[in-house]
């Protein structure tokens, strides 16, 4: 018998980004709210302190912060017809764990999306015409539009502190910012973080090349800044150790230096470490919540009642709450219906490595999210009838992370060991740079997540199946920015370069670190039939239940996905404030 | 709220007031005293690895990472110690890992590690296996040959053209020299890059971690030497 706790107003599963942001709304709405995290209790003092985050093996090679498959993982397969197998080890994403989640280890490249990337399948249909969307193509629009969020964007990136140059406010092109971005109603609240040799270079070459290169927003903050909740952030001193370390400089913007400070000072917030959430319990007729199911740092099993529940437990892990708790139909591949689990999707890149014997990079001298961009090859500025494929990519050249096990590029053909190794190493490290490219991955019928019939966890419950492939329309995407990265490379004049782009033959290699931007399983939209949450990531079955994360996004981006999950998350706290508190029930009628 | 972190936050709030967020983290002061000095290869005791299992794990790292040219080997910088620790640690272990089966055959590789033998065990039935097939191979221990045999036989089992009954020959080289590249670069602390000497070598300066004002330098080597965790410096 479960043991049953006092209920509470709202119960947030999860403490990263999205339950921190909600944790501070629904607070401030004068609700008592609880918050349970499967992971430690961590914060910069003494989790992240000096000098321990410095040390590559714990946290850069062997995931210290990350999210352990044995507690916790997935079953991943390439088609429908294929048995899945564990993702055993950590490889192509690294999801996050314990207090702050994966907003703790995050590079923090913050983005927007395009205004059109929103409503893509409008957008297409308006331009192009329905005729170009391949059959097995299931994009759709997001529901909510650009202009409507704009004001979430923008308190999103001061929370966070950001720092960045503008490139349209209000309507007004800015010089040395992104030409191509949606407006915004103010600047950065930072300008950019001070430039390395790398940025240098190639902001000339695009310059010289026609295109219109601008600093990548970081959440690595580039002065002393005080945001709107009072927590106080200092200059990033570009340390190296970035994405996957927590920073020991209260310089990357993450739920604690942002906003747990301040939460937690609330007496109506109170939080939970090491207590995982097995299910969301429903009432009898399956339209309500009750409460979740958790098991306590003690391992016992408890029942936490609750009148909100606000799944903000990281893309993967909300689809597989939902799934095990009966909120939404599945989603059949069959027959296209149902709506929990469709749309997975996640990133297409691509990128050039560039050896030049007389340069010195410095590749360890590199803030998280310092680099240079151009959004030249993005969504909107791409003629998807001409080209033959949908999507887009920006283009960076970033220096970061540089640390000798994980990051040490070596020439086409330099022997993996050996004295050859040892020569080609002393040539090249320090001596390389790169350009990638970041693009959209549309969602396909046959890309999904389902529950495994062969897998399980120590509670007994199924392992989430994802079922995911490259499809040709992304690979004619990143194909053509290997020929825009090729021309790129070779006007830097490099002494020796390589390009590394999937190809029509490439299959979804889950070993290599690509990107932690796991998207879909719980889209948002407009039409209970084609999504599992409404616009304000309302479960259209379960009104009591909201859904954070990219988890909503009815195909990928273009871009990092955090400055939208971080925007959303507050369009829909904001939602919950104004119109389902007065009101409880849906907030959008079926 | 009476919740069982409540005092260990209150704990954490007067420790975050105490400090200026400025000034942590930035400028380097290790003015600690090193830690022990690092183990003599020749005196170290291996804790997993057995007597003929440790002289082929220096045989191999000596290969995979040699001494001559410029830069250390292996050997110089305590590779094997290292792996020794790794084998006792949760890497070893697999700790991390989910290891539950089913473990279907002919999994694509794409799919990553699918074998349900631990790091350790492919360990140790890759070095029998290779030593047996030195033996039956060549007439001698794999530690015996010559250098150009040894890279010979590392590079048969890279390119899996020795497959073993009872282990991968692709696995077992795969860990045995991501472990070497780990202990080459890897804090000392870890057991392996003695005195710092493999990044002395490529010009990374290791736990220094602030470099504000180096970051509009451009085009000019960093010309500090490395430290460690533990505030050795190189
Ligand atoms: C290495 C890395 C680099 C990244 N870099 C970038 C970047 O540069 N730019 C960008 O935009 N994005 C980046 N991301 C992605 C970014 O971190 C995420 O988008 C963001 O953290 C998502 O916020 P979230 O609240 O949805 O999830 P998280 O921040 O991950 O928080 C989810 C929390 O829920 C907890 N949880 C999960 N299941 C349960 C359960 N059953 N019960 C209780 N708690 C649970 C988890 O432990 C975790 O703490 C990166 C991610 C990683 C891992
Ligand atoms: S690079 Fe900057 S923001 Fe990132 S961890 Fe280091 S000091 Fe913090």
């Amino acid at each position: 018998m479960a043991k049953t706790n006092p209920p509470v107003d709202v119960v947030l599963v999860g403490l990263g980004w999205t339950n921190s942001i909600m944790g501070m709304e629904l607070t401030d709405a004068g609700l008592n709210v609880l918050a349970l995290e499967r992971g430690d209790d961590r914060d910069t003092v003494p989790d992240f302190a000096y000098p321990k985050m410095a040390d590559e093996l714990t946290y850069g090679v062997r995931y210290k912060l990350m999210q352990r498959p044995a507690k916790s993982t997935l079953t991943i397969r390439h088609g429908v017809g294929d048995m899945a197998v564990p993702y055993r080890s950590l490889g192509s994403f690294l999801p996050g764990d314990g207090v702050g989640g994966a907003g703790v280890h995050w590079n923090g490249h913050t983005w927007r999306p395009q205004p059109q990337e929103l409503r893509l399948r409008s957008y297409i249909e308006e331009n192009w015409g329905a005729d170009i969307i391949p059959d097995d193509m299931t994009i759709q629009d997001y529901g909510v539009s650009y202009d409507e969020l704009e004001p979430f964007f923008d308190y999103f990136e001061k929370v966070a502190g950001i720092s960045g140059k503008a490139g349209n406010l209000n309507g007004e092109i800015q010089e040395g910012g992104n030409p191509f971005e949606g407006w915004r109603s103010s600047e950065y609240p930072m300008p950019p973080l001070a430039r390395t040799y790398n940025d240098a270079l190639f902001a000339d070459m695009a310059r010289d090349q026609g295109l219109h290169p601008f600093p990548l927003p970081a959440a690595n903050a580039s002065e002393a800044y005080t945001n709107p909740y009072g927590m106080q952030l200092g200059p990033c001193n570009f340390c190296g150790f970035c994405e996957r370390y927590g920073c020991l400089n209260y310089s990357k913007s993450s739920p604690q230096t942002c906003i747990l400070g301040a939460l937690k000072r609330r007496n109506n917030f109170a939080y939970r470490a090491n207590s995982e959430v097995l299910r969301v319990e429903l009432d009898s007729d399956g339209k309500r919540a009750t409460g979740v199911t958790y098991i306590d740092a003690d391992g016992n099993e408890v029942f936490q009642p609750a009148d909100l529940v606000i799944l903000g437990a990281y893309s993967l892990h909300n689809v597989h709450l939902m799934l095990l708790s009966g909120i939404g139909t599945p989603y059949d591949p069959e027959s296209g219906e149902g709506v929990v689990g469709k749309n997975y999707a996640y990133q297409m890149n691509g990128g050039s490595t560039l050896f030049f014997k007389d340069k010195e990079f410095n590749p360890f001298i590199g803030a998280g999210a310092n680099g240079e961009i151009v959004n030249d090859f993005g969504v909107e500025q791409i003629d998807f009838g001409q080209e033959g494929f949908i999507g887009g990519s920006y283009i960076n050249a970033a220096m970061t992370n540089g640390q000798p096990i994980r990051n040490m590029p070596l020439p086409a053909g330099a022997p993996a060991w050996g004295r050859g190794w040892k020569q080609a190493v002393q040539a090249s490290y320090g001596h390389t740079m790169t350009i990638g490219s970041h693009g959209s991955n549309m969602a396909y019928r046959d890309c999904y997540l389902d529950l495994d019939p062969n897998y399980t966890d120590d509670h007994g419950r199924p392992l989430m199946r994802m079922t995911f492939d490259w499809k040709p329309n992304d690979v004619r995407m990143t194909q053509f920015m290997k020929q825009k990265i090729d021309t790129l490379s070779k006007a830097l004049g490099p002494d020796d370069y390589r390009l590394s782009f999937k190809d029509f033959d490439s299959r979804y290699d889950v070993r290599p670190y690509q990107t932690t931007h796991n998207v879909g399983g719980a889209i948002m939209g407009t039409d209970p039939s084609t999504s599992a949450l409404n616009r304000y990531l309302q479960s259209w079955d379960v009104h009591n239940v909201f859904v954070m994360g990219a988890s909503a996004f009815p195909q990928n981006l273009q871009y990092n996905p955090t400055g939208l999950v971080g925007a959303l998350a507050y369009w829909s706290a904001k939602a919950i404030r104004e119109q389902y508190l007065p009101n409880p029930g849906p907030l959008v009628q079926a | 709220m009476s919740l069982e972190n409540e005092s260990r936050r209150r704990f954490m709030k007067g420790a975050l007031t105490s400090i200026p967020a400025v000034t942590l983290g930035s400028g380097v002061s290790l003015t600690a005293p090193a830690d022990e000095p690092p183990e003599q290869l020749s005196d170290y005791q291996p804790a997993f690895f057995d007597a003929d299992e440790w002289a082929f794990l220096l045989a191999a790292c000596d290969r995979l990472i040699p001494s001559d040219g410029d830069g250390p080997g292996a050997l110089e910088t305590n590779v094997p110690i290292f792996i020794d620790r790794q084998m006792e640690g949760s890497f070893g272990h697999a700790a991390d890992w989910y290891m539950k089966g089913p473990f279907p055959d002919d999994v694509s590789p794409l799919m990553g590690y699918q074998s349900p033998m631990l790091p350790r065990e492919v360990y140790r039935a890759g070095i029998a296996a290779t030593r047996d097939y030195c033996v039956r191979e060549y007439g001698e221990e794999f530690t015996a040959l010559e250098s150009t045999v040894q890279d010979e036989v590392l590079e048969k089992l890279e390119q899996q053209e020795i497959t073993f009954e009872n282990v991968s020959a692709l696995h077992f080289f795969a860990f045995l020299l991501q472990n070497t590249k780990e202990g080459y670069f890897a804090d000392p602390i870890h057991g392996g890059n003695k005195h710092m000497a493999a990044w002395q070598f490529i010009g990374f300066p290791g736990a220094r971690g602030a470099y504000l004002e180096w970051v509009d330098q451009h085009n000019t080597k960093y010309p500090l030497g490395p430290v460690s965790l533990t505030g050795e410096r190189g």
